[in-house]
């Protein structure tokens, strides 16, 4: 008679083995995902209770909820979190999703070559390292850079916009970066929808902005909704393209929560202080996670 | 009907497609003006912040950067770190992905909300955390200890890409692997992983190309300069210098994201435009 066979490739008799033998695999990920991702979640729920700070300071304590009132009366933070809100609203919600919708309906209708040509130019922004594209916005911002020389050109007033505008600067070029992500989800999504749907509505006379707003917009909502879950959750956490433009400045006109927190926790080696204001940017970030898993819902 | 193409319906096609060219054309051309000046200044002489053709080429800037201290050293560093948690990356995703896309079990739901609430938490959020940790575990400033967290930020996606990949490959296939006696790993390995090919492409690359324009992860966990990857030295270098020489600040950059760039190019072409960001974002 055939002995059983090895657990690993076979049925196995213990139910309870078998599904221990299976998850195996799963093994290496979930250490790694625990001690360098849950692990320093942990750690910053915990850290942003304390006073730890970088120097200086022989042991921490237990502050209780001391960061946070210190937050809430803090100017500079409170400046922060409306230059944060300004910062995705102009940026992701505005100017990535509008323009991203606007070019996937676009290239619905262009022709091949020029769908190509755009589509890789605004694939190129967004495949560009951080830092680059940083150095290039810098220089097309700058008082003697491309859009003052086009500006002047165009008889159009010019301005030292990194500045007198950095948070609107550093919004365009987030936009410039990151648009070729909305522009791939909704091309995605107007591929999907049946040809006879709008060849229907067209022969029933309805024009091209009751198409748009009567059949794409609710046939793509979900894709609306996903998109603008990602969009934000990328836009609340940008730092290097910041860092790299403006460094926060001038004066913290263009610092959002991100490079404030760095500045409160390194600059000033605030470490507590700075976790405290991660945790927050955290608990956002969780909560759009979370709707964007309901809006997901039938999917897993 | 075919036949006449000049039917007002085909006109207005026409025009319609004319609009759409122009209109994108327009967009093309401001998304273009700062990609145009890092090429044009990388060969120009006498490059400055504005965007202009340059008077005479010159690969004098290229030549002033490679050098190991600027290009080579960092680029090197970059390969190590983002090449070491790439694979990484790679291997524990597929791991992670056979189990959940092949065995039904109570686990498999939980663990994917789990990951899919994880891929899209704000990393940059914890860096100042994460900082913390490694002083206290002695990771701080070690290679090994920034390729574990490049790891570890990418591999919620990985896994969930992976995943959706996997549930592509038939089972039956490997259900004659297992009756001539392969166990699972040995199935992956020699089966499915192969079939699935474009997909684990998909995961390595897009992986890498994160990793690759990542930078506050380096920024935060690594302090030694002889460390350091490209996105933090360019930033070192040229950010920190009183005169900046724009010429050679282009050449690095072009130097800098063509690997990437190329990568990308690499794997979009196979899949066809919309890519497989499909398999995270659908909706």
């Amino acid at each position: 008679m055939k002995r059983p066979t090895r657990p690993a490739s076979g049925p196995s008799p213990h139910p309870v083995l078998r599904s221990l033998t299976r998850a195996l695999p799963l093994t290496p990920a979930t250490v790694l995902l625990l001690l360098f991702l849950a692990g320093p979640i942990a750690y910053c729920a915990y850290i942003a209770f304390t006073d730890l700070q970088l120097t200086g300071q022989a042991e921490d304590s237990f502050i209780g909820f001391e960061n946070f009132r210190t937050a809430f009366g803090d100017e500079a933070f409170l400046n922060a979190v409306w230059l944060t809100l300004v910062f995705t609203v102009i940026s992701a919600l505005i100017g990535q999703n509008t323009l991203g919708l606007a070019l996937a309906a676009l290239m619905q209708r262009a022709s091949k070559p020029v769908r190509t040509l755009v589509g890789g130019i605004v694939v190129t922004a967004w495949v560009l390292p951080e830092v680059v594209a940083g150095f290039l916005l810098y220089a097309f911002f700058r008082r003697e850079g491309t859009l003052n020389a086009v500006l002047d050109w165009l008889h159009l007033p010019t301005q030292n916009w990194l500045y007198t505008l950095p948070i609107l600067a550093v919004s365009f070029a987030n936009v410039w970066r990151g648009t070729a992500f909305s522009m791939l989800v909704y091309s995605a999504a107007l591929n999907e929808i049946p040809k006879e749907i709008t060849e229907a509505a067209e022969v029933d006379g309805a024009g091209g902005w009751r198409r748009l707003w009567h059949i794409t917009l609710p046939m793509i909502r979900r894709s609306i909704g996903t998109n603008l879950m990602l969009i934000t959750l990328q836009t609340l956490s940008v730092f290097g393209l910041i860092w790299v433009m403006t460094r926060g400045g001038p004066s913290g006109k263009s610092q959002t929560l991100p490079l404030f927190m760095y500045e409160e926790a390194f600059q000033k080696s605030m470490i507590g202080y700075g976790t405290a204001v991660a945790l927050l940017l955290l608990v956002v970030g969780s909560l759009f996670s979370v709707i964007y898993l309901r809006l997901l819902r039938t999917e897993v | 009907m075919a036949t006449h193409t000049r039917t007002p319906a085909s006109r207005r096609t026409v025009r319609h497609r004319l609009a759409a060219d122009v209109g994108l054309l327009v967009v093309a051309a401001t998304f273009v003006l700062p990609l145009a000046w890092v090429l044009l200044s990388s060969v120009d002489p006498h490059a400055n912040l504005t965007v202009k053709l340059p008077d005479g080429v010159t690969l004098d800037n290229f030549d002033a950067v490679l050098t190991p201290e600027i290009t080579f050293t960092p680029l090197l560093n970059s390969l190590l770190l983002c090449g070491g948690g790439t694979a990484l990356t790679v291997v524990c995703a597929a791991l992670a992905a056979y189990p959940l896309s092949r065995f039904r079990s109570r686990l498999n739901r939980p663990f994917l909300l789990t990951i899919l609430f994880a891929t899209s938490l704000p990393i940059t959020a914890i860096m100042v955390p994460v900082y913390a940790l490694f002083v206290q575990v002695n990771l701080i400033d070690t290679m090994q200890g920034t390729i574990f967290f490049f790891a570890a930020s990418q591999l919620p996606f990985a896994i969930w890409l992976m995943k959706n990949f996997m549930d592509g490959v038939p089972k039956e296939l490997e259900e004659a692997a297992w009756t001539d006696g392969a166990s699972p790993l040995q199935s992956l390995v020699r089966v499915v992983l192969p079939l699935m090919g474009p997909g684990v492409a998909v995961v390595t690359v897009f992986s890498f190309v994160m990793m690759w324009g990542n930078f506050f992860v380096p920024f935060m966990l690594l302090l030694t300069p002889e460390q350091m990857p490209a996105a933090v030295s360019i930033n070192e270098f040229f950010g920190n210098r009183g005169t900046v020489i724009y010429g050679q600040l282009a050449a690095f950059s072009v130097i800098y994201s063509t690997p990437v760039i190329l990568l990308y190019v690499g794997v979009a072409r196979r899949l066809g435009g919309g890519f497989a960001l499909g398999g995270a974002v659908k909706g």
